[in-house]
């Protein structure tokens, strides 16, 4: 284990390597999940405030509907 | 014309542009694109006589000479022309004679290159060690940067 | 129509493309995983020493294929912005701008591996050579058409700014591809190429090989992922969107 550690005296190189590879492609898809999860949230909120506006409002044409 | 004609007009021109003035960079840079010179260069006396550039080759079999401290002294060569090197600093670990290597420095009045710095060059060949071994035993692997490919061929 | 010209413009729309990319991004993700699973066992158990480099070389198991993605990745990125060009369809934008970050994370990676095996094998951490500094201006063109495109508002009109700044710098990949060809570098020549074959032990390629392959799949999971925030993103005020069971909630 400690020889596999070590590798050869390499040790900092190619974990450094290989730990930033690690790090990077794990951060990136946790990001990704959080980007949904706010957009998610956002969109929600528009549609929901519009959805009050036009039942506050029948006669007004909704926006963007035909885009 | 319309707004959306002219804009197309626009960027095509641009883009135009764009590529007369990247080729006019690539060819002024394609001379300096190159990140040494070979002892056969410096030999012909193509390689700059008063200040700092790259020398690239294998270093001579048996050339190789310690001398005080960190000073060590060896032959630069592309197999047709060699270069005298004198180094004073810590080498890189792949740095042996017969490997491939990359000096930075100047040459004295002496004709010898004084370098600054020493990076190792290595090939693009992977191996175990028996196979390394074998080939050795067979005579197949005399160095480990034949000077074929010191000019990157691949 | 040919059905299969037909079947393509049916994707094209984001209507049909968001429920397609959420069935996808399961099925790459798991196969990533696999593949990187057995690249890293094949390259840190079975895959020998190397008889100059020991253990260091080991590096390569990550460098060349996040290189080779970082490539790729851009090279799909332009294709994309053609479609768009030419069909003018929203798909194709927000394709381009999903695999951005996932390319500029790779050309990082590639410069960041390559400075890690670079200073133990040659003696520094960066040299100005034909093959690296090309890959340092395809890593700016990354940011650059981040930065270009997040600061145009209207982004159909930013898929269109950006399309001609992807596809001015695709000549740097030839560039990069073959920097080690055309000019004396540092960066040795390629040991993997489809007209000669590779120079190492058969192991040490069937792990670069399958990492790569992990890599793909990665890239194709993340990038399906985020394209779905995309067009949720862009396409906020249609009748669709609002329709989502996710958004209705």
């Amino acid at each position: 284990m400690k020889e596999f550690l070590n590798m050869g005296g390499y040790a900092l190189y190619v974990w450094g390597a290989f730990g930033m590879t690690a790090l990077l492609m794990l951060a990136e898809p946790l990001l990704v999940r959080s980007r949904r999860k706010v957009t998610l949230r956002q969109v929600s909120s528009l549609v929901r405030s519009k959805t009050v506006q036009r039942s506050i409002k029948p006669s007004t044409n909704t926006s963007g509907d035909l885009k | 014309m319309k707004a959306r004609k002219k804009r197309l007009i626009f960027i095509f021109v641009g883009l135009v542009f764009l590529g007369l003035a990247s080729w006019l960079v690539f060819n002024a840079l394609g001379n300096n694109m190159s990140y040494f010179y070979s002892p056969t260069e410096v030999v012909q006396k193509k390689a700059p006589e008063d200040h700092l550039f790259r020398l690239g080759g294998m270093v001579v079999e048996g050339s190789l000479q310690r001398g005080q401290a960190l000073t060590v002294r060896f032959a630069i060569t592309d197999t047709a022309n060699a270069v005298n090197v004198e180094y004073t600093g810590i080498l890189p670990d792949l740095f042996d004679e017969g490997q491939g290597v990359i000096a930075q420095g100047k040459l004295n009045t002496a004709g010898i290159f004084v370098a600054t710095e020493v990076l190792a060059k290595h090939d693009e060949k992977y191996m175990p060690p028996e196979v390394a071994d074998a080939l050795e035993k067979a005579g197949k692997m005399k160095t480990d940067v034949p000077a074929t490919e010191l000019q990157n061929d691949s | 129509m040919s059905p299969r010209t037909f079947n393509w413009f049916k994707y094209s729309s984001p209507t049909t493309f968001y429920p397609l990319a959420g069935k996808l991004v399961p099925w790459f993700s798991t196969l990533a995983v696999i593949l990187i699973f057995i690249a890293l066992y094949i390259g840190f158990y079975v895959a020998p020493t190397d008889y100059k480099q020991g253990e260091g070389y080991r590096i390569i198991f990550v460098h060349v294929p996040a290189s080779w993605m970082s490539m790729f990745i851009y090279l799909v990125m332009a294709f994309w912005a053609i479609l768009g060009v030419i069909f003018n369809t929203r798909v194709s934008g927000m394709m381009v701008q999903a695999l951005a970050p996932t390319g500029a994370m790779f050309t990082f990676l590639a410069l960041w591996t390559g400075a890690f095996w670079g200073k133990p094998m040659w003696g520094t951490w960066w040299v100005w050579d034909a093959r690296l500094t090309s890959e340092l201006i395809l890593f700016f063109l990354y940011i650059g058409y981040i930065a270009l495109h997040s600061s145009i508002d209207d982004k159909r009109r930013a898929d269109r700014a950006t399309a001609i700044l992807i596809l001015v710098g695709v000549v740097n990949i030839p560039i990069i591809y073959y920097s080690v060809e055309w000019w004396n570098t540092l960066h040795q020549g390629a040991s993997i190429s489809v007209k000669s074959g590779s120079s190492m032990a058969s192991t040490m390629l069937i792990a670069i090989l399958i990492m790569t392959l992990g890599f793909w799949a990665y890239s194709i999971a993340v990038a399906l992922a985020r394209v779905r925030s995309v067009i949720l993103e862009r396409e906020r005020d249609t009748h669709w969107v609002s329709e989502l069971a996710e958004i209705k909630r």
